[in-house]
């Protein structure tokens, strides 16, 4: 529609060599061999293609080696450096945040600004620190974080702001987890999240594709340095958690705040006094077919989805293989992964992961958002409950009556081997030495 | 770009309903369609068309009798909901420029003021009164944005309108141009004191 409304006016993209395009949402995640099924999707994709060549922009099309989900691929190519303003016609841009970047989800209009003017309108939003201290217990994540961040501030917590994560927690995680972190921000309201950058965030940018090289490289470094957030900072708003004692969280109901531990139950409607949030919780355990109360553990499920620019990296991949290597998902449960790239579909199968995950039952696909928003033949069937270590649990959002449980690639592991929720910390979990990965890797 | 809009002159079709959400203006199955062009047929689709897409009788813009109106009288809070902007395309696509209501929707009211669809806020009674008259099909008005009103054969009602607004569609300048006009050599400035060293270069072939 962008591209539409700049040829009406004559316009043309100020700024083809900084513009990309990516095919992701609705791209088929099987064999990429074979025809596009879905005629809309085919014409929307072929869309795409000839307006970047109309426009000049360097497009990574449903057959490029380098495709994937748009927040997955900017970094792992280099496009999403420290100190750089990114724009993207996605609510999850925020993702590249955990780079040091502003990184702001936009609309059409602004879309079809940015192209023709490579500036946008912007409100100077409020600014929000989440200090996170403390070191977080194995079998306890990145993803674990947020879901219990936006289940204590609520889908609106942080509505107005750009969230920034700070804190010892936040330096011991990798850049893998720092993104699972932004990526989910946007669902407690924030208008972006960002995190500073530092040398683990260098490291993973070095010898990227499109990241700076040799001399760059070095002048880059030092400017990245020199962005590191002020001791003395202020903020409008300061929140600080604790995550020594974190469990594993799951989602119980249609939105991410609904969240509870593992180790409790669902929630009833008499746990809570006011009447809307009585309506609210009622409404949820309807659509999600749950009984008051019970415990979470005894919740059984249908289909399992790893995949999405929440937690489809690789390391989210070997986390997966440290539950189910050596086991067996159950044979009544549909399981799925589906790498964020094709890039993360060549590491992982250079490790040697796939075999890990084909063994244990998994179907092994190519890259894209799949059920993460269902629009490719990726759903979820009416009724269906699904753990899914994707960021939205909304009603019908990964297909037409479809329950979602967001939950950790460890959890979500763990569900399809038992096929029901299970407290990951309870099993066995490999270390990264024991999968014996070819090559070794390198967190 | 939006075309200057001063004045319109048009049929004016009347929708008796309030609270009309932008998924009642252009359903969200319609938003993967790739131009803009075209929007119209989907316009109102929930109204106009049967679960199995068959015409349903009797929708005012489909009567004879309202064929080619570009004014639409409806009722209180016309576009809330869902921000898309295809609300304000497929309604311009069916050929309506102004739309009169009691009130509007924020981001609906915004949009359509970037894409030059004038929205005229009249009182209750005075959407009601028009909204009568209207249903004769043969009420024609003149909605006169630089004196601010609204003219039909037998009287005349005033209107307040935001002044940035008002000078957004009579410029017909959008978003983009106003842009341009204003900032073009901050814009160049900026860019040209970018460092290298952050613009995306492929070190290889990206087939390699
Ligand atoms: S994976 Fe899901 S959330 Fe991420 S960009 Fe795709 S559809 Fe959006």
């Amino acid at each position: 529609m962008a591209f539409e409304g700049l040829r009406k006016a004559g316009r043309r993209v100020s700024r083809p060599d900084l513009t990309f395009a990516v095919m992701d949402h609705n791209v088929p995640t099987g064999d990429r061999a074979l025809p596009v099924l879905d005629d809309m999707s085919g014409k929307q994709m072929d869309a795409l293609a000839r307006n970047s060549a109309e426009f000049g922009i360097t497009c990574f099309d449903y057959l490029s080696p380098f495709q994937g989900i748009v927040h997955i691929i900017g970094p792992e190519l280099g496009l999403t450096l420290p100190g750089t303003t990114i724009v993207c016609g996605d609510s999850h841009t925020a993702t590249h945040g955990a780079f040091g970047a502003l990184a702001l989800g936009i609309g059409t209009s602004e879309g079809e600004h940015v192209f023709a003017t490579q500036a946008l309108w912007l409100r100077k939003p409020k600014q929000m620190d989440i200090r996170l201290s403390g070191r977080l217990p194995n079998g306890v994540t990145a993803k674990d974080v947020i879901l219990w961040i936006i289940r204590r501030i609520g889908t609106g917590g942080a509505i107005g702001h750009v969230v920034e994560y700070t804190g010892d927690t936040v330096e011991q995680l990798s850049i893998e987890e720092r993104m699972t972190l932004t990526n989910m921000a946007i669902e407690a309201g924030a208008r972006t999240a960002i995190i500073s950058p530092d040398e683990k965030t260098f490291n993973y940018l070095r010898n990227a594709l499109y990241a700076p090289q040799g001399d760059e490289w070095d002048a880059a470094v030092q400017y990245w340095r020199s962005l590191r957030t002020d001791s003395n900072a202020q903020y409008d708003t300061s929140l600080h958690f604790d995550v020594n004692n974190l469990a594993p969280q799951v989602t119980w109901g249609t939105n991410p705040a609904m969240t509870v531990s593992v180790t409790e139950n669902v929630p009833s409607p008499e746990d809570f006094a006011d009447a809307s949030d009585k309506a609210a919780v009622m409404r949820a355990l309807k659509y999600m077919g749950l009984q008051p109360g019970m415990k979470v553990t005894d919740i059984r499920i249908d289909v399992v989805f790893i995949g999405s620019c929440t937690n489809a990296r690789l390391s989210d991949l070997i986390d997966v293989a440290r539950v189910v290597k050596g086991r067996r998902v159950t044979p009544s449960v549909r399981t799925m992964i589906v790498p964020g790239s094709q890039l993360v579909k060549r590491r992982a199968e250079q490790l040697g992961l796939h075999r890990i995950f084909i063994e244990a039952g998994f179907e092994w696909r190519n890259s894209g958002c799949s059920m993460c928003i269902a629009m490719n033949e990726d759903k979820l069937g009416n009724g269906e409950r699904c753990a899914s270590t994707s960021n939205r649990n909304f009603e019908n959002r990964q297909g037409p009556g479809g329950r979602t449980h967001l939950v950790s690639p460890l959890m979500a592991a763990a569900a399809a081997v038992e096929g029901r929720f299970v407290d990951v910390r309870e099993l066995d979990l490999l270390n990264v030495e024991e999968l014996e990965l070819k090559g070794g890797f390198n967190a | 770009m939006p075309e200057p809009v001063r004045e319109v002159v048009g049929k004016a079709a009347p929708l008796e309903a309030d609270d009309v959400d932008t998924d009642q203006i252009i359903p969200a199955q319609f938003l993967k369609v790739i131009e803009r062009d075209g929007l119209g047929r989907y316009l109102f689709y929930r109204w106009r068309y049967d679960e199995q897409g068959k015409p349903v009788q009797g929708f005012v813009l489909d009567r004879e009798e309202f064929r080619g109106a570009g004014i639409l009288v409806v009722g209180r809070n016309f576009g809330i909901g869902s921000s898309r902007e295809n609300a304000v395309w497929a309604l311009m696509d069916a050929g309506i420029k102004c739309v009169i209501a009691t009130s509007f929707g924020d981001i609906f009211y915004n949009n359509a003021s970037k894409n030059g669809l004038l929205c005229v806020k009249l009182s209750g009674e005075s959407v009601k009164h028009l909204r009568e008259k209207a249903k004769s099909g043969t009420l024609s008005l003149t909605v006169s944005l630089d004196d601010q009103v609204v003219n039909y054969l037998d009287g005349k009602i005033p209107f307040e309108i935001e002044t940035h607004i008002k000078e957004r569609l009579r410029s017909g300048l959008d978003d983009i141009a106003m842009t341009l006009s204003m900032y073009k050599s901050k814009i160049k400035h900026y860019e040209e004191k970018m460092p290298t060293f952050l613009m995306p270069k492929a070190r290889r072939s990206p087939l390699e």
